[in-house]
């Protein structure tokens, strides 16, 4: 069975003049285990689908269901505790005041966890930190490091779903390798199910099954890692993605 | 010996390794005091604030005499070595008067910074948090009171509470929190939709959390900037509602008051008004330097 | 040709230093390269000294800074005596600078054709008129289909694309020989990317002056550059080809391409950088 079920989800914004579809009767399924990709260029609507799946972005109507149950736009506490978010930008999503350690028992505090200190310990842990980065703040972490807060933020009320939007775009090279080998290695651990927002072919095809390809609010097409690996994708628009994310391709040069 | 001392103790508190709670906060504190030095307007600010309180907490021990205690016999008497800044016209001594004034004064101001600060960050947090129709009923009740000038406001209330000190603190107090409304919910704004913010709440985190968990320390730095630079403004309003009469009532020392009373012996006895006028000047000055260097060091957009 | 050999910035041995609480610290460190009528790419993580080494040889470093070298000569100016006026007289004019996002680089009070009619004036004492003329003979160089329409408008009212083709039609109005363009298309989509880098290199091949590209992006760097400066710790580790970056030596930009996904080479882990403490000493 599948762990997310999305049936003609559309999301709009504003009113009257202003009044814009931005995402247009998308449906998907997730089954356990699986990385589903959605990958498109800024506006597409790749990040209000995430939102939708958070419980972030309210105003959708079609039907989201998650781990069999069907959700609304509002989540009760034990609905919003089955799928956690990663962030894009690893210096905003950070409370800057607060230690790691208070970012991280927040969550064990309004779920009423025990063992909290325990559990704290062991989340860092998973992430590849020491536990001495409980008393620190965050911009006295790297980039890499508050990602890796991030993610245990995430994992700490035990989800069975991680969304993450871009979670490694505004990291440095060698530090997204870092992130993306510790995403796969938590994934195979916990069984986790993931849905990957990013604009980069390369990051998806390393990372999911399958990916959606989106355009003006629309899937255009799902594809699976092996077909886009292989270059087998039907769309053209897929296409220019995949060139894209290979660096530049200087245009064919007409006859002058 | 002390020299290697202090150079630990620095080198303690500017390392960012932290291995406490305890060191990160006086680190932060230290941060700011090193900053605060190095910015020479700020420091002239700071001390003269802090000499205001020291003066204020040491009143008996610094007057030399009773600032109440009439004595006709020495009506207004210019400054000489036993009345440093003369008396008035009741025989009272000026210096002494003014060293007790700063309590009324220092009274005033942090009674009023009490009991703004939460009511201005409440009312503009939630307007700013919710949005929607408690945003637009609330600013609108802040923009009537911000429609009026603070000073016209101030009397009107303290005429209507009756004169009296704790009056012209409420009087004062409902001059000042609409700006910290506004500026509170301007804050919330840029911070509701943070990612950190959105992060608690995909957790389940309610809005109180978040107003007071997440909002109120990254707004407490500007409101106590606002605070501090409307200091002065509270200062000079207090002195203007003791001044008129409607504030601090005799026999009770007050800078505004005193300056008052002396008008009418400005050209006989010059020392009534510009004593306690100069004690005026000096603090909200020193409250305005201190408040811009504050920002200077704290805003976190200058950083 | 001598005159074409010759490069147009030489630095050599240059150093920037920041002074902070804790001590003074050094972002760049010791470097050297020239640059010709070329694209030359400089790739490094943050933190490299990649961008404060693009602000300081057009002196835009901040004023804590203290920059060094034995020598920083652009054309016929020595960089490192040059005076405050000198120095705006050649910003903008000799030497360009694209940043990543236009949206902060252009005036949001100004119309878009405004901004780019005063660069010419200012530089170049041109009449309004005149300067109008070229500005709408630059946007249409960089494919803006509608120069009227676009000339007219604020910098809120146009794309990213459109913007960062803005910007280049704007520095590149006053004929410079060099241009520096820090990020110029991280903020842009793939599509929108290719066509602003097509533009570029136009541009840059037509009127024969050299260009360097600041960017983390090895794909890009790669296929964009003619050749590459790798920054690691504020030093140069390695310079290189840019189309024989995949058999490039140094162990840390070894390091980099194996970091990157790749489309064509994919594996299931990726390798992570084991940094050496030498390269930053080397």
């Amino acid at each position: 069975m599948s762990i997310i079920s999305v049936n003609d989800l559309v999301v709009s914004f504003g009113s009257g003049s202003d009044f814009k579809q931005v995402v247009k009767n998308v449906a998907f399924d997730v089954e356990p285990g699986e990385t589903f990709g959605l990958v498109g260029e800024s506006g597409c609507g790749k990040s209000t689908v995430l939102g939708a799946l958070a419980g972030r972005i309210k105003g959708w109507s079609g039907s989201i269901s998650i781990d069999g149950e069907a959700v609304g736009p509002k989540r009760s506490r034990s609905q919003l505790a089955k799928q956690q978010m990663v962030f894009q930008d690893p210096f905003g999503s950070l409370h800057p005041r607060h230690t790691i350690g208070r970012t991280l028992l927040e969550p064990l505090e309004i779920h009423g966890f025990d063992q909290r200190q325990e559990r704290v310990e062991r989340v860092l842990r998973d992430v590849g930190l020491p536990p001495g980065f409980r008393h620190r703040f965050p911009h006295q972490l790297s980039g890499g490091q508050r990602q890796r807060v991030a993610i245990a933020r995430a994992l700490i009320l035990n989800p069975g779903i991680l969304l993450l939007d871009e979670p490694t775009s505004a990291l440095d090279v060698s530090i997204q390798a870092e992130i993306l080998n510790l995403l796969k290695d938590l994934r195979e651990r916990d069984k986790l199910t993931y849905v990957l927002v990013s604009h980069d072919m390369a990051v998806i095809a390393h990372l999911c099954n399958r990916v959606a390809v989106m355009l003006d609010g629309q899937f255009v097409e799902v594809a699976s890692r092996e077909q886009l690996l292989r270059g087998s994708v039907q769309h053209p628009y897929t296409r220019t993605l995949l060139d894209g994310s290979r660096g530049y391709v200087p245009p064919p040069k007409l006859a002058s | 010996m002390a020299t290697r001392y202090f150079n630990d103790l620095h080198n303690w508190l500017i390392n960012e390794e932290f291995s406490s709670l305890r060191q990160a906060r006086l680190h932060k504190a230290y941060v700011l005091w090193l900053n605060l030095i190095a910015n020479p307007l700020a420091l002239a600010g700071f001390l003269v604030v802090l000499a205001l309180v020291l003066i204020a907490t040491l009143a008996p021990l610094l007057a030399n005499h009773d600032p109440i205690l009439q004595d006709l016999t020495m009506a207004l008497k210019p400054p000489s070595p036993i009345n440093w800044f003369g008396t008035d016209e009741f025989g009272r001594d000026v210096y002494s008067r003014l060293v007790y004034g700063a309590r009324t004064t220092l009274y005033i101001s942090v009674l009023v910074t009490v009991i703004v600060a939460p009511i201005g960050f409440a009312i503009g947090a939630t307007a700013g948090y919710l949005g929607g129709w408690v945003d637009v009923v609330l600013m609108r009740i802040t923009d009537i009171f911000l429609s009026f000038p603070s000073l016209v406001l101030a009397l009107a209330f303290s005429a209507a509470l009756g004169p009296g000190i704790e009056n012209a603190v409420i009087a004062i107090a409902l001059t000042v929190w609409p700006p910290i409304a506004r500026l509170a919910r301007a804050e919330t704004l840029t911070f509701r939709a943070a990612d950190f913010v959105v992060a608690a709440e995909l957790q389940g985190a309610g809005m109180g959390r978040i107003l007071f968990r997440h909002i109120v320390p990254l707004c407490a730095p500007s409101i106590i900037i606002r605070l501090t630079l409307n200091m002065s403004s509270v200062i000079l309003t207090a002195a203007g509602l003791g001044f008129l009469g409607l504030g601090a009532q005799p026999p009770m020392p007050e800078w505004g008051a005193m300056a008052a009373s002396g008008r009418q012996y400005l050209l006989d006895a010059w020392w009534l008004t510009t004593v306690p006028g100069i004690a005026i000047l000096l603090v909200s000055l020193a409250f305005n330097l201190l408040g811009d260097g504050l920002r200077d060091i704290m805003d976190p957009r200058n950083a | 040709m001598p005159e074409q050999s010759k490069p147009i910035l030489s630095v050599k041995n240059m150093s920037v230093q920041f002074p902070t609480l804790s001590g003074v610290v050094t972002a760049v460190n010791n470097v050297s390269f020239d640059v010709g009528r070329e694209k030359v790419g400089i790739i490094g993580e943050s933190g490299s000294g990649k961008s404060t080494t693009g602000r300081a040889i057009m002196r835009l470093q901040p004023a804590t800074a203290h920059v060094i070298a034995d020598e920083m000569r652009f054309e016929d100016v020595d960089l490192l005596t040059a005076s405050e006026s000198e120095m705006r007289a050649i910003r903008g004019r000799r030497i360009s600078m694209i940043l990543q996002d236009p949206k902060y680089s252009l005036n949001p009070v100004m119309t878009v054709g405004e901004q780019i009619a005063e660069t010419v004036i200012l530089h170049e004492r041109l009449g309004r008129r005149a300067a109008r003329e070229r500005t709408l003979a630059m946007l249409e160089r960089v494919n803006i289909r509608d120069p009227q329409r676009v000339f007219n408008l604020y910098p809120h009212e146009v794309s990213g694309g459109m913007g960062q083709r803005i910007m280049i039609s704007m520095m590149l109005i006053s004929s410079p020989s060099l241009i520096i363009a820090d990020e110029p298309t991280s903020a842009l989509d793939v599509t929108v990317r290719q066509q602003v880098l097509s533009i570029l290199d136009d541009l840059i091949r037509e009127r024969n002056i050299g260009l360097i590209f600041i960017s983390h992006d090895l794909n890009l760097v790669k296929s964009f550059c003619d050749r590459v400066i790798i920054m690691y710790a504020g030093r140069i580790v390695e310079t290189i080809e840019a189309s024989k970056l995949d058999q490039a030596t140094h162990p840390y930009t070894c390091g980099l391409l194996e970091a990157l996904p790749s489309l064509d080479r994919p594996r299931d882990r990726l390798e992570t950088l084991k940094r050496q403490a030498s390269w930053a000493e080397a």
